[in-house]
């Protein structure tokens, strides 16, 4: 019996926890294990300090955080007071109405400040349910050194083909460079932020006007075997397990040629401790072919307060803190002005420190404000986003579509039947949700 | 003696209710409130095209690791019943997979062993002057089976070698005086001796390996295509990265209907044993 | 069989096992390794056998999610999961082992067969259920699920132990009028005692291993070691060496604890069925 005795005891001394853990304010927040968090979550020391408050984190990998969090605000779990979502999850969470808006924003702190394209992925009919932390773009990186070497030069705008083209040449597996890096990790967020841009420049849509899945049509299909065939010729071993951090360690030891990612990934390239290309690298835009508009995604990590924290002043005032200019400036001072967390405000890139040090600055603000959630596919869609579309069904649709498109890349599939089953389980899922009968 | 069996018969009850429950909800966690949905889970579910190559996969991914850690256990358990120097030493070293967290172990093989650039298997094969192999893309199955084999091998050579050592050493010399060659004796005293064993050990592996999906999880995520999804991975991208409940409830609900014909047909044949 | 010939053939076995012996080990090694060096040194090519040793690693571990905090979560969970689960299991087992009817069989096979509905299944309604209960990130409720969800398996082991128990002795007993509690208190368990042990351990060893719920319902608070680990896996720049560290710091424990005690896990086990 001395067993129950101890449960009981447990029992009793985590709910007197609770209630002692409430008297100071405690906040609890939940974020993903990059780097900008993880050096946030560092200097929220001398937050708690100043303001009296406590922090209690959560860091977990992308994909953890995203269920866990899913998981919590959907049942009205209530165990966050402030989350890292990012602009998928943002319009979709505001509309259902479990998250506060951000319309109170002191004047201090300058909203308009905010990048008017990032201010807007955030946004739901108006209203801001996210603040951005950080944001991205899409971009080219190559090696200026190889380019050099071989004669070429790349032009600021290039196509795929001339990608490819270029893959070609400098693709020289002896020395262990590889033509291209892409992305070929099977998910939503991996290959297919990737595989969803080229399929916009070549024509394609994801969705009919009528919700009926078009990743079977031929331009979809044309661009799946574009990509199927730039990895497999010019990429290295192994594509399919490299997502965004597999590639951006092998750009930075020197062993891909080309790789079309992220912006922020040029905060690490260029940051000599961190890169061994860190000298050697040019930019360009992402590649365009027979449609010019849709090249280039727009992601944004941001932080946001779920209705069902009881402390939503406190938890907005850290946000906005971790978010302000100051903050960007502490970061640039303390920790250098390449790692500050990029893509949220006009003032970071009038800042000339910040220009100085980050020769990617001007590119990735271009890059940026030029992505658009609608209007950007050559035929007309029924949804707005640039890479996915943002409906809550699109993780199910574009994790197996992400699947089907490996499955093409390792060989184990055509590229035509691999889309084709595709397309098949997107329409399956939006006729069980009720799109269409 | 009665509130535990009743708290025990709770435990059984309530889960599956509530997954019985949910599974005829049309309830996506991003769109509430839950809908009656009648039978709309368990018509997508049944009618999933990927259906038959989930349950392919289940099998594949139970019977394979049983067979590879019987036969090396087996073999294992054999090599460390015979003295030599250091076997305590050598003993502790392979029973230690056995208690790595499946996630730490499958994260460990993916990144720092199996990976086809920086990995050590890959460099190995590279310092020989062959191609590396990539082999979450082109054998996911089988380094799947590798991982969970790693992991469990242990658990059957520390059984196996466990009952080897009850087994009566006269019975043996005396198999061995009356000239039987080695592989006699193990074909007739040493294998019926470990028949039992090998029972318990196919049946609790068959328990976990149902189960499997920590190790998916990390690697492959039940890719490339539906290669390496069984149906826990199945529910779990599902449930989790599809945040469809109703229909995880039923791919659950399926689940355990597998189960049980899989312990009907299969423990029971060796349940006797028992 | 001659002298030589005995010699050379242990002379062979020992190549052989420690040959085995060590690559079996290698992984856990070459993680452990890893955790020792810095980032750039883990992802070299050629792989490095010899560096500088740092303890970087292990400092940005504790400072990112505090792992004693953690560490001490999951031992009070696993220890406590097993006696709440032995304790609900040793009567139900009684029970089943000597006033079984001939459907305790197939009971008991379809309680071990609940055990493979997956977790993931039945998440939604539990974390809903302890939303209102208001359990969330606590330990107890961790500890709870975690002992349930062993249960099937210790309730078996434990059945198969009673059973070799002749029936006789138990009837002595209750012929001097001992109740079911009593015969189970200071027959069986004295009985038993190795057997129940090995479960016991076995149950310790499958509850600090447990990610699925860890990960699901615990925060901040209840965390335990295998939530820790999501914290270093795949996150954006290199990340090998944390993540070794990380993943040693979480099994070096357990496998401490499991080598101490691995002859009593295999006294139990050789004790009941599988002898």
């Amino acid at each position: 019996m001395r067993f129950w005795k101890f449960m009981a005891t447990t029992a009793v001394g985590v709910v007197v926890g609770l209630g002692a853990a409430q008297a100071e304010t405690t906040l609890t927040i939940a974020t993903v294990n990059n780097p900008d968090m993880v050096v946030m979550q560092k200097y929220s020391a001398e937050y708690e300090a100043e303001k009296g408050v406590k922090l209690n984190w959560l860091v977990l990998d992308e994909n953890t955080l995203r269920q866990r969090v899913t998981t919590d605000i959907a049942t009205n779990g209530g165990q966050f007071d402030i989350i890292t979502i990012g602009a998928y999850e943002t319009p979709i969470w505001g509309k259902a109405g479990w998250l506060v808006p951000f319309d109170d924003l002191p004047a201090d702190y300058d909203a308009e400040d905010m990048l008017p394209t990032v201010r807007d992925a955030l946004s739901y009919e108006g209203k801001l349910y996210s603040v951005p932390f950080y944001a991205e773009s899409a971009m080219t990186f190559y090696r200026k050194d190889l380019f050099e070497k071989a004669g070429l030069t790349m032009p600021d705008q290039p196509t795929w083909q001339q990608i490819a083209d270029f893959a070609a040449k400098l693709d020289d597996k002896d020395n262990d460079i590889h033509g291209i890096c892409v992305r070929g990790l099977p998910g939503w967020g991996e290959n297919l932020a990737l595989v969803g841009l080229m399929a916009n420049v070549f024509g394609g849509v994801q969705f009919d006007m009528d919700w009926h899945s078009a990743v079977n049509s031929d331009n979809w299909k044309e661009a799946v075997q574009f990509y199927v065939d730039l990895a497999n010729n010019y990429g290295p071993p192994g594509v399919v397990g490299n997502g965004f951090n597999e590639n951006l360690a092998l750009m930075s030891e020197g062993k891909c040629a080309m790789w079309n990612d992220a912006t922020v990934a040029a905060g690490f390239l260029f940051d000599p401790k961190r890169s061994k290309v860190a000298d050697k690298l040019g930019l360009a835009q992402m590649p365009i072919e027979k449609w010019n508009k849709g090249g280039a995604w727009l992601w944004a990590w941001a932080l946001g307060v779920p209705s069902s924290s009881q402390q939503v002043d406190e938890a907005k005032a850290f946000i906005e803190w971790a978010t302000s200019k100051g903050y960007i400036d502490m970061i640039g001072e303390k920790e250098g002005w390449v790692t500050i967390p990029p893509g949220t405000r006009k003032s970071t890139y009038e800042n000339q420190n910040y220009l100085d040090a980050a020769p990617f600055a001007k590119p990735t603000l271009a890059a940026i404000e030029n992505a658009s959630l609608v209007d950007n596919t050559m035929e007309p869609k029924p949804y707005a986003g640039i890479n996915f579309p943002l409906i809550p069904e699109m993780q199910a649709i574009n994790n197996y579509l992400g699947q089907q498109v490996a499955a093409a890349l390792t060989g184990k599939m055509s590229v035509s039947d691999a889309l084709d089953d595709a397309a098949a389980n997107a329409d399956r899922v939006l006729q069980k949700a009720g799109y269409y009968k | 003696m009665l509130p535990a069996i009743i708290l025990l018969a709770i435990w059984m009850i309530v889960p599956l209710a509530l997954t019985i429950w949910y599974s005829f909800q049309n309830y996506n966690l991003q769109i509430p409130p839950p809908e009656w949905g009648g039978l709309i889970n368990y018509e997508f579910l049944l009618t999933d095209p990927d259906l038959p190559r989930v349950l392919k996969n289940t099998l594949v991914l139970v019977f394979a690791p049983i067979g590879v850690t019987v036969v090396l256990g087996t073999l294992l358990a054999l090599l460390y019943d015979g003295p030599f120097p250091g076997r305590p030493i050598a003993r502790l070293l392979v029973i230690a997979p056995f208690f790595v967290m499946p996630t730490v172990a499958a994260l460990v093989w993916k990144n720092l062993i199996l990976h086809p650039v920086w990995g050590l298997v890959s460099w190995l094969m590279k310092s020989v002057g062959l191609a590396p192999i990539d082999w979450f893309s082109t054998y996911p199955m089988t380094a799947i089976v590798i991982i969970v084999s790693w992991i469990w091998t242990p658990f059957t050579t520390l059984i196996l070698l466990t009952s080897l050592q009850s087994l009566d050493r006269e019975q043996l010399e005396a198999a061995r005086m009356d000239g039987a060659r080695s592989l006699a004796t193990f074909r007739y005293v040493v294998l019926p001796h470990l028949y039992r064993p090998i029972s318990v050990v196919v049946m609790l592996e068959t328990i976990f390996f149902l189960a499997i999906y920590a190790e998916i999880y990390v690697t492959t995520q039940g890719g490339p295509g539906t290669e390496t999804t069984n149906i826990p991975f199945y529910i779990f991208s599902r449930a989790l990265q599809g945040f469809d409940v109703g229909l995880a409830s039923a791919g659950g609900l399926l689940a355990v209907i597998l189960a049980n014909i899989v312990a009907f047909f299969f423990i029971r044949a060796i349940a006797k044993q028992l | 069989m001659s002298a030589t010939k005995k010699k050379r053939q242990k002379l062979l076995r020992a190549i052989v096992g420690w040959l085995v012996a060590l690559i079996m080990f290698f992984p856990v090694f070459w993680m452990a390794l890893a955790a020792f060096k810095t980032e750039q040194d883990a992802a070299a090519l050629p792989p490095l056998l010899f560096f500088h040793p740092t303890l970087e690693n292990f400092a940005e571990m504790s400072e990112r999610v505090g792992y004693l905090r953690h560490a001490w979560n999951s031992i009070s969970v696993s220890f406590i999961s097993t006696i709440f689960a032995l304790l609900l299991a040793a009567p139900a087992a009684y029970v089943m082992a000597f006033h079984g009817t001939n459907r305790t069989r197939a009971v008991m096979l379809w309680m071990l067969s609940i055990r493979f509905m997956p977790a993931v299944g039945v998440l939604i309604p539990i974390y809903l259920i302890l939303v209102s209960v208001r359990l969330l990130d606590t330990t107890f409720a961790l500890t709870v699920i975690i002992g349930l969800s062993n249960l099937p398996l210790v309730v078996w082991m434990l059945y198969s132990y009673f059973k070799e128990v002749p029936s006789e002795i138990l009837e002595a007993a209750r012929m001097d009028g001992a109740r079911p509690l009593t015969q189970l208190r200071y027959l069986l368990v004295p009985l038993t005692a190795p057997g129940i042990a090995s479960t016991a351990l076995l149950s310790i060893i499958l509850a600090w291993n447990e990610s699925f719920w860890a990960i699901n319902i615990t925060a901040t608070d209840a965390g335990t070691l295998a939530l820790a680990i999501a914290s270093f896996a795949n996150s954006e720049g290199l990340f090998w060496a944390k993540l070794s560290a990380a993943s040693l710091a979480s099994v070096a424990p357990i496998l401490i604890f499991g080598w101490i005690m691995q002859r009593q896990l295999v006294r139990g086990l050789t004790f009941g069925a599988v002898k």
